[in-house]
């Protein structure tokens, strides 16, 4: 076992057949590593679901029903994506004015306002960043439930790229929390949060748990197995 | 139970036997290009500096206000805290909930707990509750959204700065020095403190 892992190695497999880089998955050596301490057993009938001998958390070669929990929360997410977007998330008022933001309000008060730096960035973090998001989980959820052969570098990149944003577009819910804190001055000028916040929070979250469910090596799995 | 001489690539399943890195070098897998491992920053005993220092840096950036706010003579100031606690005054109790879990309650306790497995394992010895701790340092670092914040607050400065005059206070500088000091920890690959703790028995 050990010795045929071994001629596996990354490097010693890429110099002698560049044509055959592809290495092997641990499920085809029959390993089974651990998803939470990287631990590698070696698989044996009934070790599916066992605790892992080094710290006690199941064992799975693939995450339990990732393709399902993924739909659930990513469908979640896209149905609070319209209130979190029709709502304000503030609303501002001072002697002269009453207004209510939404998000996209907001990036427009920003731009007028002459910062068109910070428009962009809130505008990327609390627009762009979820909605690419969410196309990006179905374009992978899609293709890995086909087990597409199609631009497998690729969805695994993208997907990579969708982990690291996630947390970046609760930028927005950190600005109105702020915001609600500090222009408080009674009767001149106030900011309140509005319902579209908790909208918007639930949908930043509902995202991290759609991209945390799905497995990515569902990418790599062959049709036939 | 030692190190495995296997690395299984977390992204793909591909499997390789690990080799030690040079400085600064990334092991990344050749079939779906994720990283497998790197060179690690520093070591143990660093880390376990660079949290103390975290601890000290994380009440700093919270006792003190992190901007105040001024119009027409009347002041207004707040920190972490207030802001969160306003934002549960307004009715919007889910997002003072959110914002109090991942500005203040995961980074505090991914701080701690970090602080106290690398004290332990320096000491040679196996820290209490190890492997609940590991995971639950594990589970948190998706959720500790300092970073995140600090952009937040200077989003907030510019959009006052119109209005009112705003002056930074010594909050900001410390949750900006935070932000650092939590991005090296969650850098850090928690397999190494596995193989520390694999290393006591052997």
């Amino acid at each position: 076992m050990s010795a045929r892992a071994e001629a596996f190695d990354g490097r010693q497999a890429s110099d002698a057949a560049p044509a055959a880089a592809e290495p092997p998955s641990a499920l085809a050596l029959g390993l089974l590593p651990c998803d939470a301490c990287g631990f590698v057993c070696r698989d044996a009938p009934g070790l599916e679901g066992a605790s892992c001998p080094r710290c006690e958390a199941p064992l799975h070669a693939r995450k339990p029903d990732s393709l399902r929990r993924t739909w659930a929360f990513l469908i979640a997410a896209m149905l609070l994506y319209v209130p979190a977007n029709a709502l304000p998330i503030m609303q501002t008022s001072t002697l002269v004015y009453n207004e209510n933001d939404t998000i996209l309000g907001g990036v427009r008060v920003l731009w007028l306002s002459g910062s068109w730096d910070l428009a962009l960035i809130v505008f990327i973090a609390s627009i762009c960043v979820p909605l690419l998001k969410m196309v990006a989980l179905v374009v992978l959820l899609l293709s890995a439930q086909r087990r597409s052969r199609w631009r497998r570098r690729g969805r695994a990149r993208l997907y990579r790229l969708v982990e690291f944003v996630g947390q970046w577009s609760m930028l927005d819910v950190f600005v109105v929390a702020l915001l609600v804190a500090l222009v408080n001055f009674q009767s001149i000028a106030e900011v309140r949060a509005g319902p579209g916040a908790i909208a918007f929070g639930a949908v930043v979250v509902l995202t991290m748990l759609a991209s945390m469910s799905f497995d990515p090596r569902l990418i790599w799995d062959e049709p036939e197995r | 139970m030692h190190a495995s001489p296997y690395v299984v690539c977390e992204h793909c399943d591909a499997v390789y036997t690990r080799r030690p890195l040079g400085r600064n070098e990334r092991a990344l897998c050749l079939r779906c290009g994720a990283e497998l491992y790197r060179d690690q920053f520093a070591d143990l005993q660093t880390m376990l500096a660079l949290t103390v220092t975290s601890l000290i840096v994380f009440v700093i950036a919270n006792v003190y206000p992190i901007v105040t706010l001024e119009l027409q003579g009347v002041s207004s100031g707040t920190t972490l805290w207030g802001a969160i606690r306003a934002t549960w005054d307004t009715g919007v109790g889910p997002v003072a909930v959110l914002a109090a879990l991942t500005v203040f309650f995961f980074p505090l306790a991914q701080i701690v707990m970090f602080g106290y497995v690398l004290a332990a394992l320096l000491r040679r010895r196996v820290p209490r509750g190890f492997i609940d701790l590991m995971h639950a340092l594990r589970l948190m670092r998706p959720w500790s959204m300092v970073e995140v914040f600090m952009l937040g607050t200077l989003v907030s400065v510019v959009k006052i700065a119109g209005m009112a005059s705003v002056k930074p206070e010594v909050g900001i500088f410390a949750f900006a020095v935070l932000t650092i000091l939590l991005t090296v920890i969650n850098s850090f690959d928690l397999r190494l403190l596995w193989d520390a703790r694999g290393a006591l028995d052997a």
